[in-house]
């Protein structure tokens, strides 16, 4: 018997954030002629596909019960140091997997610093953060890289069977972290270690390693969103990517994930990052003051995950 | 003395798959110094929540100052003058000295603004009644003081508030002798004020110090109670564990060779400790609490790092660095706490039986589905843990069947060592015969089995013999025919009289 409830309620979490998508859809195709069309639903998927892998990167490190705020900061380094890379000659293969591994890199930093050196994740990762931008800075000197090859801006505006190249990445990223969430020991020790790391440690899980895992896999993401952030911006820009760790947590939570841990999926991320992006096309389409945008979000993720609460409470 | 200042009245209390007391009638003169005495888990925490407010009894009467309380609340409690002196100290060791005396008390201005000179003089006054005007600061950070002097706080805090009653819950874990002097000074100088105090304590010689009467619970009833001057601690032990025999379900098996010998370990808590088990051989572990058996447990499973000693699995020493590499020797620890330690409550029984083998049930790392979920299936069936399927999450298994989740973890990695922290512990009585039967079952089957437990009586209806700590070192090593109550408890409460125990040697 509990054992239905708990399933009806997994459904009920997705169920909502499913019913918000289509009210949201339904709402804009009658309330603008343009939004259903091929043109915007592809431009949908390429804004959605840097903001959807920040999301199932955002929520692997969340359902360990932790926290990765240096997002936006590691994509803004990355697209830097990538346009600077093109920029002075070096072939793009190189050039995109050095900065993967550099991404990588860090995110493994803010494990070390996470599980060796006890700092809370929100402290090591805001620290990161402030280091990454810093360096971004320090590197562009302040000002936007140019002069990057047109094939870049091409990838980015391009398709594949009709689906823009950048959204396959999504798709890519997106089946690929549910499998390992689902079919891994990584997967499973993830969970473990969001649930109780202590018993987890107890069970003979090795914590180190599943943090270290856990941070280089969301810095790696960083990474990739950041390669396909400077072919979509086609330069480098010093600023981009402020305030994508927010977007980022925020589809995360909106797709079920819970901050206290071992709640979350990758698919729930993707649909949360897709209510977001609805929601700034359809403002944009509706001339809806942009400002406004932040609004409706910010209060789309509370009420989400107040109802979401609510629920549980009734359930226990 | 005539009047009564606390009386409690036919009190019951039960929690679920416990009954903490029951029909306990408690009555406390003004001035008198009672001993409340008890093993672990007769109830003496729960009758003290009880007068604090903590808890509602489910049953009873509360009468404080011959008024009859309806519904007693911590506030309440406090405002009526009583006040408790807890052994695990409760207060903010971020605070000064001074705040903590007067927290939730504090003198204000204006109704909102603390008065920091009124506060500091109050904190003197109550260090003062304590005898520890200006040896402690009250400007001084607590946490920056001796654990033995923050005790002091916590008593001056207790006594500075008009108390009428004082409730002293093995206040003397943590002192130091000078500060255990001290407050037996406080004690007889309160009483002399005409306050009535409840004295906790393990120790007993510290009550035929101090009090002037000792009552005695066990398992949760009234057993007796006696002016201390008409008795004497064999009397009070033998009032503490004198229980009805529970079932034999001992089962006599064919011990076999050393399975684990752990030699001379040390830690923090640990003052050398060895012992051996063998095959099919259950081996107790008694101790009251902070004896340091759950400290030895997980020392020996790597949970916690040791300074010292030797681990030997069959013979070949083994180097145990992490709960990791203890599974890797087939050691395995039903912690203490197994919703703190032992399962992953917010996954699925499928996920926590199979935590520790998931290494051998996957292929470069993919898990085999299908054994994962016939595994579960078989130690759900094997262990009738009841749950609607292998994917309800655990926490919603009863206590019972959570720690069968637990055992079945450790029965799928196949271990041979298995430590057991209190593995009956808030599980229902059905649900404790078939994990007596489990681990009858599992020695039958070859393993070596360390049972550790504050309660005799189901030590001694399994083990084949116990062992007693006391003070974080093996004091006793009771074979099976020697077994009796008294003769446990007393090795586990007494002062040594320079006798060693053979592993000591």
């Amino acid at each position: 018997m509990k054992n239905n409830k708990t399933k009806r309620f997994s459904l009920n979490t997705q169920m909502v954030l499913l019913i918000i998508v289509v009210v949201l859809w339904v709402f804009l195709s009658i309330s603008s002629s343009h939004f259903l069309t091929y043109e915007n639903i592809s431009n949908i998927m390429r804004q959605m596909a840097i903001q959807g892998i920040l999301a199932v990167g955002e929520v692997v490190v969340i359902i360990t019960a932790g926290i990765d705020l240096s997002v936006g900061s590691v994509v803004a380094l990355v697209n830097i140091i990538m346009s600077k890379m093109v920029v002075s000659g070096t072939p793009i293969w190189i050039t995109v997997i050095t900065v993967l591994a550099l991404a990588t890199g860090i995110g493994l930093i803010n494990g070390v610093v996470i599980y060796d050196l006890r700092v809370p994740a929100f402290i090591a990762t805001l620290g990161m953060m402030t280091i990454a931008r810093g360096a971004t800075l320090l590197i562009s000197n302040g000002s936007n890289v140019f002069g990057l090859p047109r094939s870049l801006a091409t990838f980015a505006s391009g398709n594949f069977l009709g689906i823009p190249n950048l959204f396959w990445f999504l798709l890519l990223t997106v089946v690929v972290i549910e499998f390992m969430l689902r079919n891994t020991t990584f997967g499973r020790y993830i969970y473990a270690l969001g649930s109780n790391p202590e018993a987890a440690r107890l069970s003979g899980v090795n914590l180190r390693a599943v943090t270290y895992g856990v941070y280089a896999l969301a810095g790696f993401l960083w990474g990739l969103g950041g390669v396909l952030e400077t072919s979509r911006l086609w330069m480098g820009v010093p600023t981009t990517g402020t305030g994508y760790e927010l977007d980022a947590i925020a589809a995360a939570v909106l797709g079920g994930a819970s901050l206290f841990g071992a709640e979350g999926n990758a698919i729930g991320a993707f649909f949360g990052a897709l209510v977001m992006i609805t929601i700034y096309n359809g403002a944009v389409l509706l001339n809806i003051n942009p400002f406004w945008q932040r609004i409706l979000v910010g209060i789309i993720v509370i009420v989400t995950v107040a109802i979401d609460q609510i629920r549980k409470r009734r359930e226990v | 003395m005539d009047r009564y200042a606390v009386q409690l009245l036919n009190i019951s209390k039960s929690f679920p798959g416990v009954q903490a007391l029951k029909d306990v009638t408690f009555k406390l003169k003004e001035g008198e110094v009672k001993a409340l005495v008890g093993e672990n888990g007769a109830g003496k925490s729960t009758l003290i929540k009880i007068l604090t407010g903590a808890y509602v009894p489910d049953q009873g009467e509360i009468i404080v100052f011959d008024k009859k309380e309806e519904k007693m609340t911590p506030i309440i409690s406090e405002s009526l003058g009583i006040s408790a002196v807890y052994q695990n100290l409760i207060l903010a060791p971020h605070l000064t000295v001074a705040e903590n005396i007067v927290l939730g008390n504090e003198p204000r201005r204006a109704g909102f603004l603390i008065n920091k000179t009124e506060m500091i003089r109050k904190a003197r006054e109550a260090l003062a009644q304590v005898g520890y005007e200006g040896i402690i600061d009250p400007n001084e950070k607590l946490g920056n003081l001796p654990v033995a002097q923050q005790g002091i706080v916590a008593i001056a805090r207790a006594v500075s508030r008009n108390a009428r009653v004082v409730i002293f819950d093995e206040p003397t874990a943590v002192l130091a002798k000078r500060e255990t002097e001290e407050l037996f000074r406080i004690i007889k100088e309160l009483k002399k004020r005409g306050v009535s105090i409840i004295y906790i304590s393990h120790r007993l010689e510290e009550i035929f110090q101090i009090c002037d009467t000792v009552y005695v619970l066990k398992d949760g009833m009234f057993v007796g109670e006696k002016p201390i001057n008409e008795t004497n601690e064999d009397e009070l032990i033998s009032m503490m564990v004198g229980r009805k025999l529970r079932k034999e379900i001992y089962t006599k098996r064919n011990i076999g060779k050393v399975v684990l010998k752990v030699e001379n370990i040390r830690n923090k808590k640990l003052k050398g400790c060895s012992l051996t088990l063998k095959e099919r051989e259950i081996v107790g572990l008694y101790g009251l609490v902070g004896s340091g058996r759950t400290e030895l447990a997980r020392a020996i499973f790597g949970a916690d790092p040791i300074d010292e000693g030797k681990i030997y699995i069959e013979g070949k020493p083994v180097y145990i660095k992490s709960p990791a590499t203890a599974i890797k020797s087939s050691l395995a620890l039903v912690p203490e706490d197994r919703r703190v330690q032992g399962l992953a409550l917010k996954l699925s029984v499928r996920d926590n039986i199979n935590l520790p083998i998931y290494r051998h049930i996957s292929r470069l790392s993919v898990i085999n589905h299908l054994k994962e979920r016939s595994i579960a299936n078989d130690f759900v069936k094997k262990l009738r843990i009841k749950t609607p399927s292998i994917s309800t999450t655990v926490m919603n298994l009863s206590g019972g069947n959570q720690q069968k989740v637990v055992i079945a973890k450790w029965l799928a990695s196949k271990s041979k060592v298995f430590i057991m922290d209190e593995p009956t512990n808030g599980v229902d009585v059905g649900a404790k015969e078939e994990i007596y039967q489990l681990m009858n079952e599992l020695a039958s089957e070859g393993a070596a089995i360390l049972f550790i437990s504050s309660y005799m009586p189901e030590l001694m209806s399994i083990c084949d013999r116990i062992l007693v700590m006391k003070d974080g070192k093996i004091v006793g090593d009771v074979p099976r025919e020697e077994m009796d109550e008294e003769k446990l408890l007393a090795l586990a409460i007494k002062e040594q009289n320079g006798e060693v125990s053979a592993h000591e040697k």
